[in-house]
């Protein structure tokens, strides 16, 4: 399990789930899931766009990464965020149906492009993604207080002189950033899973932003060792597990709390 | 009346918003240690004048000097408290992290609590009387509640200028008394300044000193004295309202409408009966 | 243009894409009246899983569509709480279950039926591949929607416009939110047995969310929806069908060109009801203005 060509997938999945735990934490307060599943299928057409064109797939994914974050805020300017949304994200899927109809390799590389590769990783590409995991986590823990406030409460965060609209855009980037570096490993399809099931799992369990912060990496570590590991023994695709764990995670979780909730006794204060 | 610079000095403001003129040439100054109201019907242009104060938009022509600086310049000067609080109830944040986040929330780095930071985030929690839910979800707390805890965020910083809009709006009779309490308390302690509006001046009435009006976009400003008297008020509204003195207070009603002495009449036609 | 109609796939893929059009669009229009775009698209995606296991099984694709979309709304409507905010969250992670399954299953295609391109055509849909036998299924799923909703399109007006109301009213907003999920159920079914389960949110959304931007009454959006769905589907079904001859040979997917027509039809609704808007506002506002003294 621990053999030479798996090294690369332990490395890599674990600072996926470290950027990804970052970045799903506020992806749930800001309820961006729609937005945070959009954004891996808008790079989705980028792998395959690399791959017709043999550049670096990384490249590729960043490129249709950052067109999805740009297009995503105008179609919100223009009409039903959550329409504009769904819109762009079949519109990128179908391209990039498209540019794989055109490679020889069609089926293949559909199902590890949308459900993940663990072999995925090579060499060459292991350093792009920790570097851009590294670049988020600064980044990230950087603008933690701006943006907390921010997505909490715009109004009071503004009266602070922090900007909602520069908040959304690097916020975005950060997604998208994220997301270009996790599709290779788990897919398109499932890097949301990772995105919001761990973070929205600790928020239910713990009132503390820091600590929550903190559950929510650990939660995500956790699914990820596990699903590489579980992947490995069974050789069904890594996928399936992170999709499963992600669902279980947040079932337990809210299940935790609606229990707890239902012993706790109602304080009630009065007067100032 | 004091001798003191104004801590608010409003000069010939006029907003626009999509094209429409909302605010014209209004002017006023706030003191240290004064409470005013600002009144004026739904749609007068209340929260767009806050909103402006707190430079949240632009304003057309006019200056706001806040502390003797345009309004930017000076933030950590304002303390506001929207109308509308609404927390999410899945929010990982306490009550005591909402208010460190007034302190220090554009700061950048990872919000991690020291002594210091952790006595003036408590003194605030005191201030309002949210010791009781400092340790509480946010989104979990009632409106009230919310309410104060946003107080405290806004106080922690210690600003020279408290603005509040529609605190008393959804506040039962006790919450309301012991926010005007609070009120109270900031401007003759703290010497603060404190900016409200209010639909029901009532409760007010006790600790205000000033009113602004608006009526159509432009503004007038007066003391109590001077502003709640039946005719003016009449006018302002335009609406009749009576004031009446009780018991060393003063209460501000609208009329009845014309059609509640039939009402009253049914009533006691059924009583009759 | 005789040759194009007198194919038999062309004929099939008109019929079918028809049904989906058609059934889509009036699903859609509540499905976006009622914010609910995002738990529409996750039913299409989490269906990918029962059209995976058709493959597996042996089974008609139609009913693994509609089983995997029928047991994934029950989900949303267990997990799910009914603020909006708590939606989102429920539907992303049956979501991201229902596409950990859809992996699992399109992998078992591979390994145990070696079936090559099972995952192409559940995801991205093969209109020109649907065997004939599935026209009449598609039909029938199309008649039970319309039927579901002339029987109860009052109510769910209502429900979709304020939930509070409905109940006022009587009509309980959690049986017809269940109705709704098994109408969409159907409709997605349909839809992604056309083009492909994770492109059905195209027809879906897209039509609806134009339709309702044009037109001010619920039944003119619907109207309006149908049009712009079948204009899509027809034009994407030639254009699909032509560009075997545009590019020498390489066919492109229906698929895309369905996608990319609508996509274009709702930035043209946008940008059309904006410009409609600023003219209608700068009308307004001269008026007032030759009105004051």
């Amino acid at each position: 399990m621990f053999s030479s060509f798996m090294i690369n997938t332990w490395i890599a999945g674990t600072a996926i789930a470290l950027v990804a735990a970052l970045v799903g934490y506020f992806v749930v307060i800001r309820h961006s899931a729609f937005a945070a599943h959009a954004l891996p299928l808008g790079a989705f057409p980028g792998a395959a766009a690399a791959n017709l064109l043999g550049v670096n797939p990384f490249v590729g994914l960043l490129v249709f990464v950052g067109m999805g974050v740009l297009l995503l805020r105008q179609l919100a300017r223009i009409g039903r965020r959550d329409v504009g949304t769904g819109l762009l994200l079949v519109l990128f899927l179908g391209v990039g149906a498209l540019f794989l109809s055109m490679t020889s390799e069609y089926a293949p590389e559909v199902f590890s492009l949308l459900f993940g590769e663990m072999l995925g990783i090579s060499d060459a590409d292991l350093w792009p993604i920790l570097g851009i995991c590294a670049l988020v986590s600064v980044v990230m823990i950087t603008i933690f207080r701006p943006l907390l406030l921010d997505s909490s409460f715009p109004d009071l965060a503004a009266l602070q002189g922090i900007s909602a609209a520069r908040m959304d855009l690097i916020f975005l980037s950060l997604l998208a950033l994220v997301t270009a570096s996790a599709l290779p490993v788990v897919g398109a399809f499932l890097v949301f899973t990772l995105l919001v099931g761990p973070p929205a799992a600790a928020q239910s369990l713990s009132i503390h932003p820091l600590r929550s912060l903190l559950l929510a990496v650990i939660f995500a570590e956790s699914s990820i060792w596990s699903a590489i590991a579980l992947s490995y023994w069974t050789n069904w695709p890594i996928g399936f597990f992170v999709g499963m764990l992600g669902a279980g995670l947040f079932t337990l979780a809210r299940s935790y709390r609606h229990w707890s909730q239902r012993e706790r006794p109602v304080v009630q204060v009065s007067g100032l | 009346m004091t001798n003191q610079s104004p801590i608010l000095a409003v000069a010939d403001l006029s907003v626009d918003l999509g094209g429409r003129s909302i605010l014209r040439d209004v002017s006023f100054d706030l003191y240290p240690g004064q409470l005013c109201a600002l009144i004026g019907e739904n749609g007068a242009g209340k929260t767009t004048l806050l909103r402006t104060l707190l430079g949240l938009i632009t304003q057309r022509a006019g200056t706001v000097l806040i502390g003797a600086a345009p309004a930017r310049e000076h933030r950590e000067l304002v303390g506001y408290v929207p109308q509308k609080i609404n927390f999410d109830p899945d929010l990982p944040l306490r009550t005591r992290d909402l208010v460190r986040l007034g302190l220090d929330g554009q700061r950048l780095g990872l919000p991690f609590f020291n002594g210091r930071t952790r006595h003036v985030v408590d003194q605030a929690l005191q201030a309002v009387g949210a010791e009781d839910f400092a340790d509480q979800r946010v989104g979990e707390l009632s409106g009230g509640q919310q309410q104060r805890a946003v107080i405290a965020h806004a106080l922690v910083r210690k600003p020279r200028l408290l603005i509040l809009d529609e605190p008393l709006a959804n506040l039962d009779f006790g919450s309301a008394n012991a926010l005007v309490d609070l009120l109270g308390r900031l401007i003759v302690q703290q010497q603060m300044t404190v900016l409200v509006t209010a639909h029901d001046m009532n409760p007010l009435i006790p600790v205000m000193d000033r009113l602004v009006y608006l009526v159509d976009g432009r503004a007038a400003t007066g003391t109590v004295a001077e502003v709640v008297q039946a005719e003016v008020l009449s006018k302002l509204y335009g609406y009749p309202v009576s004031v009446l003195h009780h018991g060393g207070r003063i209460l501000v009603l609208p009329d009845a409408p014309e059609n509640a002495d039939v009402a009253n009449m049914n009533r006691c036609a059924g009583h009759g009966v | 243009m005789f040759a194009f109609l007198s194919s038999q796939p062309v004929q099939t893929a008109l019929i079918v894409g028809s049904c989906a059009a058609l059934v889509s669009a009036l699903i859609g229009v509540f499905t976006v009246l009622r914010g609910n775009a995002f738990a529409g698209h996750a039913l299409a995606d989490v269906s990918s899983a029962g059209g995976a296991a058709s493959f597996l099984w042996g089974i008609s694709p139609l009913l693994g569509f509609l089983g995997m979309a029928w047991i994934a709304a029950f989900g949303m409507e267990f997990l799910g709480v009914r603020k909006a905010r708590e939606r989102d969250l429920a539907t992303g992670i049956v979501l991201g279950a229902g596409l950990g399954l859809s992996a699992l299953f399109l992998y078992l295609d591979v390994t145990t039926t070696s079936t090559t391109g099972a995952a192409v055509s559940v995801m991205f849909g093969s209109l020109f591949a649907i065997s004939q036998g599935l026209i009449w299924p598609a039909i029938l799923a199309v008649l039970a929607v319309f039927l579901l909703v002339g029987l109860f399109y009052r109510p769910l007006i209502l429900t979709a416009v304020d939930p509070d109301l409905a109940t006022l009213r009587g009509v309980s907003p959690r049986w017809m939110g269940l109705l709704q999920l098994l109408v969409l159920g159907l409709a997605v079914a349909v839809c992604a047995l056309a083009i492909g389960a994770v492109l059905a949110t195209a027809l879906l959304i897209g039509p609806a969310g134009a339709a309702i931007r044009l037109s001010r009454r619920p039944a003119q959006a619907i109207f309006w929806a149908m049009m712009i769905a079948l204009t899509a589907v027809w034009s994407g079904i030639w254009m699909a069908y032509e560009s075997y001859y545009w590019f020498s040979g390489n066919a492109w997917p229906v698929s895309f060109f369905v996608v990319v027509l609508i996509f274009l039809f709702y930035l043209l609704a946008m940008f059309g009801s904006s410009w409609q808007h600023k003219y209608r506002r700068r009308g307004i506002t001269s008026l007032r203005r030759l009105q004051e003294p």
